[in-house]
């Protein structure tokens, strides 16, 4: 049984072999069908999985809040020396502590511009002031040293924690814990070195930053609230308490009461809408919902494109039952009887159409493959797709191959041997 | 006593003669527009073992129909057809391939031969849908093929052989499922004199082998090999020539 399976697939393969052009036109479509399937489910999963990624980073249970020009500032600011006035307020972090339940932690974040300068090497960096919370929420693993304690904000100690990205653009090493870098005039000792984020850009660490983070009672005591940025001539300063205050809620349903209940103390707090709230956990759902709805729109293009590949494999295997129908004429009229006509010529159209998928499939890890190499945009491809494309291009061969072997076996053998 | 109460005809007319293919009184009509067209209009006849037939006749005789009805191509509109004791008439497409496939062996005026397969494979066919194992089925072509002379052309397309060749590949495939009955049609209509008569004497000497031959031509000389002569005019017998004017 077997063997005759395998014979019968022998032969489909000769008699395909013998059109060798037409047979490789014809399973053309269904490459390209099968190849863009899998290329565009592998952009598509790729892009989802870093998005999902980046969200989860984030922490599920983390909202945060983060301060934002608001637009009547943003049109005011054109003008010289106007000083803008914006963001979260010291209060702001104080007023959740205490009024707001289900929060773990409120972790403020001070944002400054600033060179710093270790031993020969200047380099613009960014300050973070923050409390020691930031690395309990972040969980971010330790290269060497230690991360900043209570001790260090309560006791104003000038002391700072390099990333290892940072690190190593100034060229410190760990034997540099203990040492002095300076910062705008005033020195801080590099305490630990912390591992930078993977992967592109993040919220609290944007990629190719210089992070020092230092205790954010230094921070401000030192550095104040006031930034000034020169550009090209003009100055525009600005005056901004927190940049950002992460919050922790205690458990994942409390998430979302927790965000209303800040939106409305920030509400009645701030005059103008200079702050902007965003939930990881919102923004995951949401991630996940159009990651659905990408696969419902690739699914339909995929399967318009199957179709468009089985069509022209139905095409081209009815003009083949036309031309061939002598053949079957003497087939029959030798005693084949009519499922082995039908066998015959489907065997050839689910031959043709896996080998499509197959070349398909090979189309389609090479696609996404240059789009990785050329873009540097991720690409996953999932065995799941891989599967599913073969599945559906052989299916494909077996429907739109069905009505063509039909046909061919429906012939008369009398009119099919009188066929020219 | 059971065969008298219930009495079998078919049991009787293989008693009564060695009748290998009895036809009995058989018509076949066919629809052309809105017309009949009576292609047979009751023919009786019985070609027994072993007997070498030609069916003769002007075209539009009925010569086609009867080959094709006595090929198990296509089903009597009325009468009876027994084919070794079974009736035809009463069978459906599978089991009328499963007939052709085992009791018979069709030679064709224009060869049909499958022009994408080698000599060898053409023979092979009917074993292919016997189910014949590929080793059995290639030796077995191959000792047909030295039958016919062409032992050395097994891996060529028939298009690199000649008429005559090709219709010793037909024959061939035609005798590889060792049937009882060859039929022809015009086995030589297609060849030139002196390869038409390398035919012929080949089926005699199949026919001498025992295989019951029957063909269909319109030539006389051909016919003159037949031990008996059938000629029908306007779907019915003329008359039967033969040997001992049997019938």
């Amino acid at each position: 049984m077997r063997s005759k399976l395998l014979r019968n697939i022998h032969l489909g393969v000769k008699t395909l072999l013998l059109h060798k052009l037409r047979s490789f036109l014809t399973v053309l479509g269904l490459v390209f069908g099968v190849g863009s399937v899998i290329a565009m489910l592998s952009v598509g999963e790729g892009a989802s999985r870093e998005a999902l990624d980046r969200i989860r980073k984030l922490g599920s249970n983390n909202i945060i809040l983060s301060a934002v020009k608001s637009r009547e500032d943003e049109a005011a600011s054109t003008v010289r020396s106007f000083m803008s006035v914006y963001g979260l307020l010291y209060d702001d972090q104080l007023r959740v502590e205490e009024t707001i339940p289900h929060v773990l932690r409120a972790v403020p974040v001070k944002l400054v511009r600033k060179n710093g300068i270790l031993g020969e090497r200047t380099l613009e960096l960014r300050i973070v002031g923050t409390t020691a919370g930031w690395f309990e929420l972040v969980k971010r693993g330790l290269v060497a040293g230690r991360t900043l304690v209570r001790r260090d904000i309560d006791e104003h100690s000038a002391v700072c924690v390099l990333t290892e990205y940072g690190a190593r653009r100034l060229l410190a090493t760990r034997h540099t814990i203990g040492q002095a870098i300076r910062i705008g005039g005033n020195c801080f000792e590099v305490v630990g070195i912390i591992r930078s984020e993977q992967g592109g850009g993040k919220i609290q660490t944007p990629d190719r930053e210089i992070d020092a983070y230092i205790p954010i009672s230094v921070c401000r005591e030192r550095f104040g609230d006031v930034n000034i940025r020169r550009t090209s001539g003009s100055r525009e300063m600005e005056r901004v308490e927190l940049h950002q205050l992460l919050i922790e809620a205690d458990n994942i349903q409390t998430v979302q009461p927790v965000a209303l209940a800040l939106e409305a103390m920030l509400k009645r707090f701030h005059k103008k809408q200079d702050y902007q709230i965003s939930i990881p956990l919102a923004l995951l759902r949401q991630a996940e919902a159009t990651k659905r709805t990408f696969n419902i729109v690739l699914g339909s293009i995929a399967a318009i494109s199957l179709l468009v590949g089985g069509i022209g494999i139905m095409n081209i295997m009815l003009a083949s039952v036309t031309e061939r129908t002598r053949e079957i004429g003497i087939r029959r009229a030798i005693g084949a009887k009519r499922r082995q006509i039908i066998s015959q010529f489907l065997i050839e159209t689910v031959v043709l159409s896996t080998v499509g998928g197959l070349i398909g499939i090979a189309v389609g890890l090479f696609i996404p493959w240059m789009i990785t190499i050329f873009s540097g945009m991720p690409t996953v491809v999932t065995l799941y797709s891989l599967v599913l494309s073969l599945g559906i291009s052989m299916s494909v061969g077996i429907v739109f191959g069905l009505y063509p072997a039909v046909r061919a076996a429906g012939l008369d053998p009398i009119v099919a041997l009188r066929h020219e | 006593m059971s065969d008298l109460a219930k009495p079998d005809p078919s049991a009787a007319a293989v008693s009564t003669s060695q009748a290998l293919v009895d036809l009995e009184d058989v018509c076949k009509t066919y629809l052309m527009g809105t017309e009949e067209v009576h292609a047979l209009a009751g023919v009786s006849v019985s070609f027994e073992k072993g007997g070498f037939w030609a069916v003769m006749g002007p075209s539009g005789s009925g010569k086609s129909t009867l080959l094709n009805l006595l090929g198990c191509l296509d089903r009597p509109t009325s009468g009876r057809y027994l084919l070794n004791g079974a009736d035809v008439s009463l069978l459906d497409d599978d089991e009328l391939s499963q007939l052709r496939l085992r009791e018979l062996g069709f030679i064709f005026q224009s060869f049909n031969l499958i022009m994408q397969l080698t000599v060898q494979e053409n023979i092979e066919l009917p074993l292919y849908y016997l189910g014949w194992e590929a080793s059995k089925s290639a030796a077995r072509a191959r000792e047909l093929a030295d039958m016919v002379t062409l032992g050395d052309r097994l891996r060529h397309k028939p298009a690199e052989l000649s008429g005559g060749q090709q219709q010793r590949v037909a024959i061939a495939r035609a005798l590889a499922n060792d049937p009882w009955v060859l039929l022809a049609d015009e086995p030589t209509g297609n060849l030139d004199s002196s390869t038409g008569e390398q035919i012929m004497d080949l089926l005699c000497e199949l026919n001498s082998q025992g295989k019951t031959v029957i063909l269909v031509t319109h030539e006389e000389h051909v016919a003159s090999y037949a031990k008996r002569r059938l000629h029908l005019l306007d779907g019915v017998i003329d008359r039967i020539e033969g040997e001992d004017d049997a019938k």
